[in-house]
């Protein structure tokens, strides 16, 4: 996984032409932690670590009457004045593309950024929205029956992406319980079955 | 699968040590909304909320409302005065003709205790009370406890006093019940004509001198003396009341330990609380305010989850990436 963040930090660095005015802002969960990495690595580089920023996109979701219990809200937290800034929005997983809608929504009402950008660990294409990712860790063509996590260890003790069948509690654990997903025991078959891939 | 809080928010008494935690929990990012220069997000957008108020209140109307708002409900506010219910209608009445119109929530206010949860039991829509009679204020518990939260950290242990009129404060009965049940060791402080006869069944430490009470306690709530509620001769006069209960900076001074105060407002200065102390370093008061909109909109948020209807069509519907 590191590999794979380097290279996206140099590609943001790249596509901004220096990190002026640039600002990472990290979707809870997990999109922080990446945030996180991708700023380290990039003052690696150039000395000097962008603004990061966190955003919990919950209450911007367009299926909040629908999803049952209520979701967790984390803790949102943008650093100072966005408009005019370069902002890169930072997530491990894009799929329908709903959450980066939310979070499009959710900036807009903290200011103006001059330009906003996508990047993402995993893009598994599925998108139910007219939106792609500026700059992409890894893709992979999952089925709509497969699930993809990404771990990271700030949270889930170590780094890793996994792909489960998505009826498979297997990976929830230290997941917040941010969605209600069907809880089935998994069997031995479609443990097996969730492989891992090394980003 | 209904919400975690069930459908309505009548009392604090009835609720789990881990709802109560929920709600403080959630509270916590619906802070930093209000801080934000659009302190709007749109989580109950096309939701109807209508804050039903029989008895008159400023500060509880207000920080609802806001909190609706903030969360982009449409909001409509009934009054007592200069409605139907001054025509005599019913309570019932008066809240089935409100659903008729497609109502999502109700807020309610109301002079007699049990006034929300006969309401509940009688409507579909969610019912939060606002304060019922002398019973319970639950929103006004909770904000006490984040506020407490906020200072200590942990309310385990915690030794907090209730002072002055116990007798016909709903505030004080929210607290005893939230601060019990997050492990908060409770006094109480006042006349014993302010006290409630069974005041020994809610396992709280009584004291009869204000200075003891502040010899022992962490924190101060200071509650307001209720002269509107007191149709009999309850204290002597107002000035005995400042002089014997008062919460005064002498009184502050002469303890070896700092003592944070509370107030529910609105505030009598110069009865149960002086100026210097209500605006002193260790008052929140003001605290408490701020954080009764995230509390107000956290416990909208978490019961505007329980839908019965819609969590079962939500089962079906695949959460993880999105």
């Amino acid at each position: 996984m590191d590999r794979t963040l380097r290279r996206m930090a140099d590609e943001i660095v790249e596509l901004h032409d220096g990190i002026t005015d640039l600002v990472l802002v990290g979707i809870q969960r997990r999109g922080v932690q990446l945030a996180d990495r991708i700023a380290q690595l990039i003052a690696e580089r150039e000395g000097e670590a962008p603004r990061r920023g966190a955003l919990d996109i919950t209450l911007y979701r367009d299926d909040l009457q629908t999803v049952g219990p209520r979701p967790v809200v984390g803790p949102t937290d943008i650093p100072g004045d966005i408009d005019g800034a370069r902002v890169v929005i930072v997530d491990d997983v894009l799929y329908t593309g709903r959450t980066v809608r939310a979070a499009l929504d959710e900036l807009a009402d903290f200011g103006r950024p001059a330009r906003i950008g996508l990047a993402v660990l995993i893009d598994r294409g599925g998108r139910e929205l007219p939106i792609h990712a500026d700059v992409v860790g890894k893709r992979v063509e999952l089925r709509t029956d497969q699930r993809v996590d990404v771990l990271v260890a700030e949270l889930d003790g170590r780094d890793a992406v996994v792909v489960v069948p998505k009826t498979s509690p297997a990976s929830d654990a230290g997941r917040a319980a941010a969605t209600s997903r069907p809880k089935k025991p998994a069997s031995s078959a479609s443990r097996r079955a969730a492989g891992e891939e090394s980003a | 699968m209904t919400s975690p809080l069930g459908k309505d928010l009548l009392a604090l008494e009835p609720l789990t040590p881990e709802q109560i935690g929920l709600i403080l929990d959630t509270a916590e990012p619906f802070k930093e909304i209000s801080e934000r220069a659009i302190k709007k997000v749109p989580t109950l957008r096309g939701s109807t909320i209508v804050n039903l108020f029989f008895e008159p209140s400023t500060r509880t109307r207000v920080s609802f409302e806001f909190a609706e708002k903030r969360l982009s409900a449409d909001t409509v506010n009934v009054a007592a005065s200069g409605s139907s219910v001054s025509k005599g209608e019913t309570l019932v009445d008066t809240a089935r003709n409100l659903e008729a119109m497609r109502i999502d929530m109700v807020v309610m206010r109301h002079g007699a205790s049990g006034a929300a949860q006969f309401l509940a039991e009688r409507i579909e829509s969610n019912v939060i009370n606002a304060g019922d009679g002398t019973h319970e204020h639950p929103t006004q518990g909770l904000l006490d406890l984040l506020t407490l939260r906020d200072h200590f950290g942990d309310l385990r242990g915690l030794r907090v006093c209730i002072v002055g009129d116990v007798l016909h404060s709903r505030v004080a009965r929210s607290n005893i019940w939230g601060l019990q049940k997050m492990g908060a060791e409770v006094a109480v402080c006042g006349p014993r004509s302010l006290l409630p006869n069974a005041i020994a069944e809610f396992g709280v430490t009584v004291f009869d001198r204000v200075e003891a009470a502040m010899e022992w306690a962490q924190a101060l709530n200071v509650l307001r003396l209720q002269l509107e509620r007191m149709t009999a001769g309850y204290i002597p006069s107002l000035r005995e009341y400042n002089r014997v209960f008062g919460v005064t900076r002498e009184r502050l001074e002469r303890i070896d330990h700092d003592v944070l105060i509370l107030h529910p407002g609105p505030m009598n200065r110069g009865v149960e609380i002086d100026s210097d102390v209500a605006d002193g370093p260790h008052s929140v008061i003001l605290n408490q305010v701020t954080n009764g909109v995230a509390i107000r909109m956290a416990v909208l948020y978490l019961l505007a989850g329980g839908r019965p209807e819609l969590a079962e069509t939500a089962k079906s519907t695949p959460g993880g990436e999105r």
